[in-house]
């Protein structure tokens, strides 16, 4: 069944206003404007780049060539992915803020990726599992996205989405190889995922943007897409043996603009650029 | 089993368009056939070189010995009445 309630005004009709504005959390929000699409396209976008620049960073320190070149390939998908939903979120915003402004000069808090992505590098098989499981996630948010009214995100979803079943195949491949490989790779991605599980919580606990977005009907509900995100994990877990671990309900709240410290260093980084030469061109 | 420490060697043949001949392009390292036709993808289509591949194991591949060449391919050099040089080409024979 479809996620989305059935509804006649798919195209360009007014919505409803943004949950977002409506501070029923009481928490630090971040300071979205009233279009839901605007802070949607911020959390999609911020998801890609932040994993984007974690997965740079092994450019040069990848354990083969090949998968240096796999890695920075993934990379460069999801800088893509980035570039159209900052412009797409520039344009909504109409403040004449550049795509560039909003990946190079906004501070942490401003970020709404979700906790899982900037989670630091550790071994290869870390990497392959946080990848593993954004890319499940991924997979199943765009397939639903695809029948968006909103046209830009379902054409966004419809393009990325060859993109991540790409991803996916090369991360659920890596996956079951080291799960099923030596003791010791088997050690290394069982002890990732036992780090990292904890992170999907915040897949399907919707925040603000998504419980406007989902008010607005051009997103599914996160909650939804849990099932079957567990569907397509599990086999894989099983090939490559490995145990699932025992779900943690934390709130994270990347979503939210609350992140670990990772994040403010990764920024200090990925900005120091622009922030030191604003509007720097080459 | 004693494990190898380096994945053995592809050689890969891309397909750049439909109705083209799959043509050598390189080698890459991989650990089995899957992963090698994902490195071939990495390392030699994200410029839109293709849309087809072929890997095959380096060591399946049996090659001339160079030490022959001279039997093998000095013959040919003189033969140049093999070449279809002496036919005129109609002007509406495009492609030859």
């Amino acid at each position: 069944m479809s996620p989305y309630a059935a509804h006649a005004d798919a195209g360009n009709s007014k919505r409803p206003q943004a949950a977002a504005s409506n501070p029923a959390t009481g928490t630090r929000c971040s300071s979205l404007p009233d279009d839901p699409r605007f802070g949607y396209a911020l959390h999609l976008g911020d998801n890609a780049l932040v994993l984007a620049q974690r997965l740079g960073e092994w450019v040069g320190h990848a354990p083969e060539l090949e998968e240096d070149l796999a890695f920075a390939n993934i990379a460069l998908d999801l800088i893509g992915q980035t570039r159209y939903l900052f412009s797409y979120a520039a344009e909504l915003e109409g403040k004449g803020r550049s795509e560039d402004d909003l990946a190079f000069r906004r501070d942490p808090h401003e970020f709404m990726n979700l906790n899982l992505v900037e989670q630091p590098n550790q071994d290869f098989g870390h990497t392959i599992v946080r990848q593993f499981l954004f890319d499940t996630w991924q997979l199943e948010l765009f397939e639903r996205l695809q029948a968006s009214c909103e046209t830009r995100l379902a054409e966004l979803a419809a393009k990325a989405l060859k993109e991540t079943r790409y991803h996916w195949r090369f991360s659920a491949g890596w996956l079951v190889r080291l799960g099923d490989g030596t003791q010791e790779s088997h050690r290394r991605v069982q002890d990732a995922l036992d780090i990292l599980w904890r992170f999907t919580h915040e897949f399907f606990t919707p925040g603000d943007v998504d419980r406007a977005a989902t008010h607005a009907r051009f997103a599914p509900d996160v909650a939804t897409l849990r099932a079957p995100w567990l569907a397509r994990v599990e086999p894989a877990l099983q090939e490559a043996t490995l145990i699932r671990p025992a779900d943690v309900t934390h709130a994270w709240h990347g979503k939210q603009g609350r992140h670990s410290e990772h994040l403010g260093h990764l920024l200090a980084g990925m900005q120091y650029l622009q922030r030191t030469y604003p509007g720097a061109q080459w | 089993m004693k494990l190898q420490k380096q994945w053995p060697l592809f050689e890969v043949f891309v397909r750049a368009r439909a109705g083209l001949e799959h043509k050598h392009v390189g080698s890459i390292h991989a650990a089995d056939a899957r992963m090698a036709i994902e490195h071939a993808r990495d390392a030699y289509t994200r410029r839109q070189e293709g849309v087809s591949l072929w890997v095959v194991r380096s060591a399946d591949i049996v090659a001339s010995d160079p030490a022959d060449a001279d039997a093998l391919f000095e013959p040919a050099k003189d033969k140049i009445y093999r070449h279809p040089t002496f036919y005129t080409i109609p002007d509406e024979v495009k492609n030859l």
